[in-house]
């Protein structure tokens, strides 16, 4: 063995790590210098600030329902003490105390067939039929009058069923007649879809506070005189014929990307008009616009909140309502608000990633 | 070669056919529309002379008898209805424009920021936009005037800023030029200069069409303008007078200022829109494929003449047409600040049905105004997005 010849070469250095904690740090964190100064500088506003909210709204803040010791920290501490005193006044309203589990059954039966309605499993016919029942079970909660519960009039429903009550029924109802405008608009009849396009485009153009000031203001003056229609109903009317128009023009969105052979073949196959929509151009257009239609139903979810504006109590009226007229607790009111914004959130956050999630399904049926 | 003739266009008017059906169902709806609307004005009209509301916009020369805190144009309560609208216009168009602006360049840095090499400042504009997107807006406003109100000082005692600024419960004061010769003549100045950097940016184009030696554009224009305007500034005798704010006892003394109102309409459209425009602009960069942009360098183009000349182009074809309804979105919701009382429209238009009783024609003039502005934003909008489209040969 002559040892001389054989000379080792240097090892080859291990291949850089690109997986792992530290590599991941390297490349998002610090992989040049500004992002390396931007890192430097958002930690430390996190450093600086965090532990301020984090003093301010747990350690320092007050949890009890006792005003004056919320008053002994005004500044340094949050009050959550108006949520625990109010929640019942924020959530139902003006909805008589005693009687309140009626509309917390009747919003969760809601949320709870709206949550069924997102699962694929239930998209069948018995699904209306669901819907029916639940409609049914709302009403017969919310008014009562018979089994030994008191009849409420709707000027004292109020908070989150109403909120829930206006987004659901009005995209509900909007349904249908988003779906004729849209083929109306979509016509060969000159009259019809003139008709259609002058309702989509005079109601997108307007803002949704108008139509509620035209249904406050203006819709009694529209009735025979002598009838008088529950308040709660004309807002209901108003912003249906207003989402309509939203949906309407989603669900024409659906309809164009249906090809063109599509009708053709439904044609020679002899269809009707009707026939055609309903067995193949509709089934084809409506799967497309699921993610439309759910984004659509957050905005009106959001803008239910306007109605506080025609004095109906939902969510935000019914905020104001319980914090308005008690000067013990009106100082707390950002806190209030911080609340109500944490309910709206939770719905529109989950809606929105329903609505991602749902599309990336959608695109993957496609992909195949 | 005969051509085949053409079957012989002979409409079929029996009741079965296409055509006859179409002209029934036409006249049905066109006759229920018309019934409806007859029926909803006989009982309009009705209601009226029952109740004994007038009709009609001749209220709108007759005193309107309320004041407006908010006014760019001099008013006073004893002027007419038609003054206290317009003002309400001017406020709503002020809020909006300003507004667009604003939302425009938070959004697109947000929308930006979503595709940065830092994890933090990516987050953090996630976090942005699923905050600010998913809570009402009118909450939004709601809020950001309570804390306004509520956690700044008084507006005797402001916080100042360089004792320049004054924040507090009363707005924010800020320092104006006294208004001369000099600051006319600079702005005459700075408009000179526009219109000179157009002209250079001009013939640096026919320069480089012709040659192919591109000419620098953007530094030379900013010169040109500032130069101007200092050029008109010191022609008009370099006017060094300022209109500065002071804290009096109970309220701010000078300057000029903001209303909170305003400043939290502001704040909250501005806020909340962005968070859409952010998720536009994002959706609009990752609409143009990355093979543009390794082209583009491919070819030797500079990182700022690839975003310029390759990817931004691209981009903004997926951007316009939702950025206009964003822009749409924030002007009707501009209609929200009758709910903390900025005086726009809804909200004279409110005040004006409480004193009149007018419904009809105060609800008719908000939509009108809407309306025009909208179709008016759409159709520039539309404008620009012709320019920017693709141009098929």
């Amino acid at each position: 063995m002559n040892s001389a010849t054989f000379q080792a070469i240097a090892a080859r250095p291990a291949p850089v790590r690109s997986e792992g904690l530290v590599p991941w740090l390297k490349r998002n964190l610090f992989s040049n210098l500004p992002s390396s100064i931007a890192t430097v500088v958002l930690v430390g506003l996190a450093l600086w600030f965090l532990p301020q909210l984090l003093i301010w709204g747990l350690t320092k803040a007050v949890f009890a329902a006792n005003h004056e010791q919320c008053q002994a920290v005004r500044g340094t501490g949050a009050c959550w003490g108006v949520v625990t005193e109010k929640y019942r006044l924020i959530l139902f309203g003006r909805y008589p105390f005693d009687a309140q589990w009626r509309p917390l059954i009747a919003t969760i039966a809601m949320v709870a067939a709206l949550v069924a309605s997102c699962v694929r499993l239930f998209w069948k016919p018995w699904l209306v039929l669901l819907w029916a029942a639940m409609l049914v079970l709302f009403f017969g909660l919310m008014f009562g009058g018979f089994a030994g519960m008191v009849y409420v009039p709707t000027e004292r429903w109020g908070g989150l069923p109403l909120t829930v009550l206006l987004a659901t029924l009005s995209i509900v109802l909007a349904f249908p007649l988003a779906v004729v405008v849209a083929l109306g608009r979509r016509s060969n009849m000159p009259a019809i879809k003139t008709v259609c396009v002058i309702y989509v485009e005079l109601v997108r153009g307007v803002p949704l506070i108008s139509v509620l000031f035209m249904a406050s203001f203006m819709f009694p003056l529209f009735m025979p005189p002598g009838t008088s229609i529950d308040v709660l109903l004309r807002v209901l009317v108003g912003i249906t014929l207003f989402s309509g128009a939203y949906m309407a023009e989603i669900v024409r969105g659906g309809l164009q990307a249906i090809p063109k052979g599509q009708q053709e073949a439904a044609d020679t196959l002899g269809l009707s008009y009707w026939q055609a929509q309903r067995k193949i151009i509709l089934p084809q257009a409506l799967a497309l616009v699921v993610p439309g239609i759910m984004n659509n139903f957050i905005a009106i979810f959001k803008d239910t909140s306007l109605v506080t504006i025609v004095s109906l109590y939902e969510l935000t009226g019914a905020m104001g309502l319980a914090l308005n007229s008690d000067s013990n607790w009106r100082p707390f009111k950002i806190e209030a608000y911080f609340f109500i914004a944490a309910i709206y959130f939770l719905f529109c956050f989950s809606m929105s990633r329903y609505s991602l999630w749902i599309e990336k399904q959608l695109s993957v049926s496609k992909n195949r | 070669m005969p051509a085949s003739a053409a079957p012989p266009s002979r409409r079929d008017w029996s009741l079965r056919s296409r055509a006859m059906r179409a002209v029934i169902y036409q006249v049905v709806v066109l006759g229920l529309i018309g019934l409806a609307i007859w029926f909803l004005a006989h009982n309009t009209l009705t209601n009226m002379r029952v109740r004994g509301i007038q009709s009609g916009f001749d209220f709108m020369t007759s005193p309107a008898g309320f004041d407006i805190g908010e006014r760019m144009v001099p008013y006073e309560s004893n002027d007419p209805y038609w003054m206290a609208f317009l003002i309400g216009i001017l406020n709503t168009l002020r809020v909006a424009i300003i507004g667009i602006v604003l939302t425009t360049i938070l959004g697109t840095l947000l929308g930006i920021g979503r595709f940065s090499h830092n994890a933090l400042v990516r987050g953090l504009c996630y976090a942005y936009v699923e905050l600010f997107r998913n809570v009402p807006i009118l909450l939004q406003l709601l809020m950001w005037y309570l804390f306004l109100i509520e956690a700044l000082p008084t507006a005797g005692q402001p916080i100042a800023i360089f004792d320049l600024f004054y924040l507090g419960a009363g707005g924010l004061s800020y320092p104006v030029p006294v208004w001369g010769l000099g600051q006319g003549m600079a702005a005459a100045g700075a408009l000179v200069g526009v219109v000179l950097s157009y002209l250079w940016a001009r013939r640096s184009r026919l320069h480089f069409e012709q040659t192919g030696q591109p000419r620098p554009v953007l530094l030379p224009s900013i010169v040109l303008v500032i130069g101007c305007a200092a050029g008109g500034w010191l022609a008009g005798g370099a006017p060094m007078a300022w209109n500065i704010p002071t804290p009096g006892g109970f309220s701010m003394e000078g300057g000029s200022s903001l209303s909170p109102e305003f400043i939290a309409v502001l704040l909250g459209l501005t806020l909340y829109t962005a968070s859409y425009v952010a998720e536009v602009v994002r959706a609009g960069i990752a609409s143009v494929p990355a093979g543009q942009g390794e082209a583009a360098a491919a070819l030797g183009l500079s990182k700022g003449q690839q975003m310029r000349l390759v990817s931004l182009p691209q981009a903004l074809r997926v951007i316009i047409p939702p950025m206009t309804n964003q822009y749409l979105n924030l002007t009707k919701n501009s209609s929200l600040a009758v709910a903390i009382g900025y005086p726009d429209v809804v909200s004279i238009s409110n005040t004006a049905i409480n004193q009149t009783g007018r419904a009809v024609e105060c609800i008719s003039v908000i939509m009108l105004v809407y309306l025009t502005t909208s179709l008016v934003t759409s159709g520039l909008m539309n404008w620009y997005n012709k320019r920017s489209a693709i141009k098929e040969r």
